[in-house]
């Protein structure tokens, strides 16, 4: 199930990436987010998708969540949530 | 009271004179009303004298005996104001206290009214009576149709039956033989027009019922020879779904109530090849403004410039219509101003021109903002409806930690598309967001599209948007 949630992150990324035009850092677990290449928008959309395709928005769920530094945090933030 | 100051006769005086009403009637699913029966005689149990020059409420559970009702009233009442079906009990007093409600003609045996006014209970019937009173002095009835405002709490429309009749060409009676339809209930102001064209000209009308579905309903319209029949984009959409769209034969098909796309026009000329098809603009407020008959989505722009009796025009973006047809007024005593100075209705329609047309964007107040961004749900819907394998969509806000609002899709593909694998789906969601972005700015293509089996369409023939 793990290995599930990032590989979904990891292609919706990527796609998202494609389809706005912008260029994608390698995605290491301590890439920040800030310099992954990726707007606002783009992180917009991959938060909703995620939730239509895993049924989970950590950032909904939980008033206090805090906003991931990094690529590894963000992964995390969702495995904890499907726990 | 005023007397009749204008050429417009009362809806009885109407009907009276017509040149010949036989084996014409009103239908409903529970029976029928011989037209020339309902000129003699009374559903309202020949109490006109008690009910002339007061303030009636119609408030009725069935759209047959409201119908009867109208054309009753109209010329006896001083008020008429018409109740729609789903008007939630709490408004009730809001309503009454403004219209001063007088008299309430009902068809249901009791309800709680929730208002300390004085007030008449006057009964209406599905049968006829022989009417017992005289019918020679007509006034000039007011007419009042609810509008839902965007706190939930009713606006109160004024209008009269020349200002609601403004469209209606009375001679056009020598037309053969009409039979009105429609999927709107005529407690609204769409379907009232129905109501009206059928009664001012002499013609049939087959009513629908809260009751039946939708084929049963087709079957029935058929079963009376159905050739006028008008509905929201959505209700043809429901009825191509039902599979008995077959069961009619119209020659004249109108929609109206929501924005017409290309698809649904496309399927409404494949199913019925030799019907005109045209989309209309109308509201409440504003009146029947124009049709569009070229079987083409959006306006030719002569046709916002060039309408007879109608002046319109396009100020910051949203359609603004004059005529004789616009409400007068609101009611009541902090109501909204209806007009500007000019006379002027802001129908809060968005309106852009596009490769020569014109094509509604939207309703100002159903905005989505993006980051800053303003989106109109209307405008992406457009663009997901072009898409081969999709049916009908609604353009909704989905909050986000990141942006503030984002938009997402709610697609309801069609029949064949719908038995397709899973992974097929995702291609089609690829799809489907490819053709937005090649026609969108980036903050418009929906974020996610979620594949449905159905919208929700409300009692008034729309597709509920819910925003909030």
């Amino acid at each position: 199930m793990i290995t599930t949630i990032r590989s979904e992150i990891v292609s919706l990324f990527t796609e998202v990436a494609k389809e706005h035009n912008n260029k994608l850092a390698p995605l290491t677990d301590d890439l920040e987010l800030l310099e992954s290449g990726l707007d606002s928008l783009s992180f917009a959309v991959i938060v909703t998708r995620l939730e239509s395709q895993l049924g989970i928005d950590p950032f909904s769920s939980s008033e206090d969540t805090v906003f991931p530094v990094t690529f590894g945090d963000f992964v995390r933030l969702y495995e904890n949530a499907a726990e | 009271m005023k007397t009749q100051q204008n050429n417009q006769p009362s809806l009885w005086h109407a009907l009276s004179s017509a040149r010949d009403l036989t084996g014409r009637h009103l239908f409903g699913a529970e029976g029928s009303i011989a037209l020339n029966d309902l000129i003699e005689g009374t559903t309202l149990y020949g109490r006109g004298e008690e009910l002339c020059g007061r303030s009636v409420l119609v408030m009725t559970a069935n759209q047959f005996t409201t119908a009867s009702a109208l054309i009753e009233l109209d010329g006896i009442a001083r008020r008429i104001v018409v109740c729609p079906p789903d008007l939630p009990t709490e408004h009730l007093p809001f309503v009454i206290e403004t219209a001063e409600v007088d008299v309430i003609v009902s068809d249901r045996a009791t309800f709680a009214l929730g208002s300390s006014r004085p007030m008449v209970f006057c009964p209406c019937s599905k049968e006829i009576g022989p009417r017992n009173y005289d019918r020679t002095v007509e006034h000039e009835t007011e007419w009042i149709m609810l509008t839902s405002g965007t706190t939930g709490v009713p606006k109160l429309v004024v209008h009269t039956l020349a200002s609601l009749a403004g469209a209606i060409d009375p001679g056009s009676n020598a037309g053969g033989d009409v039979v009105w339809s429609t999927f709107y209930d005529i407690r609204r102001y769409g379907g009232l027009q129905i109501l009206l064209r059928a009664a001012l000209t002499g013609h049939s009308l087959v009513l629908t019922s809260g009751q039946e579905s939708t084929a049963d309903f087709l079957a029935r319209a058929g079963s009376h020879k159905v050739t006028n029949i008008s509905g929201t984009p959505s209700q043809w959409r429901r009825a191509l779904m039902s599979g008995a769209a077959n069961k009619i034969d119209p020659k004249y098909v109108r929609l109206s109530g929501e924005i017409a796309d290309q698809g649904i026009l496309n399927r409404l000329r494949s199913a019925y090849p030799g019907a005109r098809i045209m989309h209309a603009f109308a509201s409440t407020e504003a009146g029947v403004a124009f049709e569009v008959t070229d079987g083409s989505a959006g306006i030719p722009p002569r046709v916002i410039e060039n309408t007879p009796d109608v002046e319109m025009k396009v100020e910051d973006g949203s359609l603004r219509i004059r005529s004789s047809r616009t409400a007068r007024c609101y009611l009541g005593a902090n109501a909204p101003v209806l007009k500007d100075a000019n006379g002027f209705v802001d129908t809060g329609d968005m309106l852009e021109l596009r490769d020569g047309r014109y094509h509604f964007a939207g309703r100002r107040d159903g905005m989505i903002n993006v980051g800053g961004l303003k989106v109109h749900p209307e405008e992406v819907e457009a663009v997901i409806n072009r898409h081969p394998e999709v049916q009908v969509s609604l353009v909704r806000k989905k909050k986000n930690a990141v942006t503030g609002s984002l938009v997402v899709a709610d697609v309801v593909l069609k029949v064949a598309a719908q038995t397709a694998q899973k992974h097929d789906m995702r291609e089609l969601q690829e799809d489907i967001v490819l053709l937005c972005r090649e026609s969108l700015s980036s903050y418009k293509v929906p974020a996610a599209i979620n594949f449905v089996p159905a919208l929700a369409v409300a009692e008034s023939g729309k597709m509920i948007r819910n925003n909030a």
